[in-house]
């Protein structure tokens, strides 16, 4: 009986490890993301996109003052729906 | 009836607004009002967070320096909305779980020290005085049009009313004054821009108007306006200008300031479960995005609109004359702004014209020279934080548009300074008298050094706000970079390390000095004018200019927090459990009173 306890508690420790590394798998896949858009489209790699015309300027400039914006909002409801989801997976959900 | 009356009716009547719904919706306990957030709809609770959120840096300031820098200054848009992608992903859901109210509470528990608790609190005081030293900058803007009267006057009387306003602070926790606050927020904001996106591109939405054509011209808007500023010698609007390492480290240090401000963390602390904190990140950015995509587009055209005024007949032809100044009521709001002495133009060579250039490009001044304009910019003042508030009335909308404007831009300064002074006084009497200095403290005392608290920091913040060290948006960003090397490095390695309580109290009193120091530096003493050693035009490290030091601050916090825990003892086995618990969702009760 006794066994049976901490071998449960050993599986829900193995799945709470299991399900923490899944998150923060899905959070370094979103910052890159974030990353990449922001800093990377917006500023850093504008110049490569020089080349792609958006309503009288560049598609770095959309970036920059709206493009980023919007995949930002995408992230945070894709993060919301993958985590609830993952909760329900794990069986960790309230 | 006159412009006064029409300001008057339509900021009275937000007014009374906020002040009807505050005492509808009080009808229930005190104790809900901190826990103003729960049993409310992830909707609704974004609304309000939004309105909460966004302040006279966002509403009366960004658009301005946008419209008078151009891409350079994207930098606002991307580091203010992409700070809510760290919070959702990295703090909400996890200080959800913890289940306190307050962030200097997670800090103090987490890092098992008191002291943690004390410096989290100071932390917090240092970034939020800042931050309302800007809403200062923009209250007395905003007054000052309003009431007809001087900057310095308008600051004054808006400093009586932010004091007011806060001491009968309950009003501030209730979500549903915040909900009719961002409806008036964003009509006021929107509806001038649809009107001008019309105007100028026959395109009602303005964030699409931005990338769509200039009606009267038939080429693209931004296209357009390139054209103009280039002829009259400013820099190309879309291109980029400005150093490129310092715009990185400017952005992110807004977006890592954004998550690391208490006064928005804590919206996240009582929403009714873990998945709810998820989403309600999402709404808030949703609310905040539809200002943050409309913004830009208002900086550009209201630019291309001043222009065209100041050259009625095209760049090739005659500047304004001063006589159409003063008789064609489509210029009256130069004379209205000119009042609040942050617009001015002076016809220096008296040929009774003003002619706007850049005065500092050598190009134009020869080109303005040969035309007969003279050798300066005769449009001498235009205080880019006026941009916004002056916007319709640049644009002759009605009467209506420019009262409702008053009222958003009042809206979005006064909520945003009363939550900040009731933040710091709340930290003053709750968590560093009652909670450290003077435990057995009566409510009374507790009551009383609240009230003192939040007078001290409102004078303060008067004092300051007269000479203020930038824009309100500048001003406002240098606060979002001290919380970026204060508080956020201490969350995120509370909940993602097991750091120990000597590393994160080293840490954030690192993250904090090294950054006050910059700030100081570059800003003076205690924002004190004259008093600095370096300018930000030729900063001390490269071209790291103090608004963007957060960033670097954090990247301290970080270094010696890490460095500090590995020589010290590991944290004791309660907290590692803790740390283990914030990261499940499961058993997440209701969050716990004090």
């Amino acid at each position: 009986m006794a066994d049976q306890t901490s071998q449960t508690a050993q599986a829900a420790e193995k799945s709470d490890a299991g399900y923490w590394a899944a998150n923060v798998r899905i959070i370094l896949v979103s910052l890159a993301i974030w990353a990449l858009v922001s800093f990377g489209f917006g500023i850093l790699l504008r110049p490569m996109l020089s080349g792609i015309e958006v309503g009288g300027t560049d598609l770095g400039f959309w970036f920059a003052q709206q493009g980023s914006i919007l995949v930002f909002l995408g992230l945070i409801f894709f993060y919301a729906w993958r985590m609830n989801k993952l909760d329900k997976e794990f069986g960790v959900e309230e | 009836m006159d412009q006064f009356t029409i300001n008057l009716l339509f900021v009275g009547a937000s007014f009374a607004l906020y002040i009807g719904i505050a005492i509808w919706a009080r009808a229930g306990s005190t104790s809900e009002f901190y826990a103003a957030g729960r049993g409310v709809h992830p909707v609704t609770n974004g609304m309000a967070t939004a309105a909460d959120w966004m302040s006279a840096a966002s509403f009366i300031s960004m658009a301005g320096l946008i419209a008078f820098t151009g891409y350079d200054n994207s930098t606002f848009l991307m580091g203010w909305t992409g700070g809510y992608v760290l919070l959702a992903l990295l703090l909400a859901p996890y200080l959800r779980k913890f289940g306190k109210f307050t962030v200097s509470e997670f800090i103090g528990d987490r890092f098992y020290s008191p002291t943690a608790r004390v410096v989290a609190v100071i932390c917090l005081i240092v970034a939020s005085t800042t931050y309302v030293i800007g809403q200062m900058t923009g209250v007395g803007v905003a007054f000052g049009r309003f009431l007809e009267v001087s900057n310095t006057a308008g600051l004054l009387i808006g400093a009586c009313v932010v004091f007011a306003y806060a001491v009968f602070g309950g009003m501030k926790g209730v979500t549903y004054t915040q909900v009719a606050q961002y409806c008036v927020l964003i009509m006021a904001y929107t509806i001038p821009a649809i009107f001008i996106s019309l105007q100028l591109t026959g395109n009602p939405v303005p964030a699409l108007g931005l990338f769509g054509d200039h009606a009267a011209s038939g080429t693209p808007l931004l296209q357009k306006l390139d054209q103009i500023v280039v002829e009259l010698g400013f820099n190309e609007y879309t291109a980029h200008h400005a150093d490129t390492f310092n715009m990185v480290l400017f952005t992110l240090s807004l977006m890592i300031g954004t998550a690391g401000l208490p006064h928005v963390i804590m919206r996240f602390f009582t929403v009714p479960r873990v998945a709810d904190a998820r989403w309600s990140a999402g709404w808030t950015l949703v609310f905040i995005a539809l200002l943050y995509l409309t913004a830009p587009a208002v900086g550009a055209m209201a630019r291309l609109n001043i222009s065209e005024m100041m050259w009625p007949n095209g760049t090739n032809a005659e500047p304004v004359s001063v006589e159409m100044i003063e008789s064609d009521e489509r210029y009256n709001w130069m004379s209205t702004w000119e009042k609040t002495g942050l617009l001015g133009w002076e016809d220096k060579n008296g040929d009774g014209r003003i002619a706007y250039f850049n005065d500092k490009n050598p190009e134009s001044v020869a080109a303005a020279e040969a035309a007969g304009w003279g050798s300066e910019n005769e449009l001498t003042k235009f205080n880019r934080d006026i941009l916004v508030l002056a916007n319709p009335e640049i644009a002759n909308l009605p009467g209506w548009v420019i009262g409702l404007v008053a009222a958003g831009g009042l809206a979005a300064a006064l909520s945003t300074a009363a939550g900040l002074l009731l933040a710091i006084s709340s930290a003053v009497s709750h968590d560093l008298m009652k909670g450290q200095l003077t435990p057995n403290i009566s409510e009374k005392g507790e009551l009383l050094s609240a009230r003192i608290a939040m007078a001290v920091a409102i004078a303060v913040a008067t004092y300051l706000g007269l000479n203020p060290p930038g824009f309100a948006a500048q001003t406002v960003a240098l606060a979002f970079g001290l919380a970026a090397a204060s508080i956020f490095p201490a969350l995120m390695m509370g909940i993602f390390t097991k750091v120990n309580n000597k590393g994160a109290v080293a840490g954030m009193l690192a993250g904090l000095l090294v950054t006050l120091l910059y700030i100081f530096l570059h800003k003076g003493w205690f924002f004190i004018p004259d008093t600095n050693s370096f300018t930000d035009a030729d900063p001390l490290l490269g071209t790291v200019k103090s608004t963007s030091f957060g960033a670097i601050g954090a990247v301290i916090n970080f270094a010696v927090a890490f460095t500090v825990s590995k020589m010290t003892a590991a944290i004791p086995k309660e907290i590692e459990e803790l740390v283990e618990s914030v990261r499940i969702p499961r058993g997440a009760g209701a969050a716990q009173d004090h």
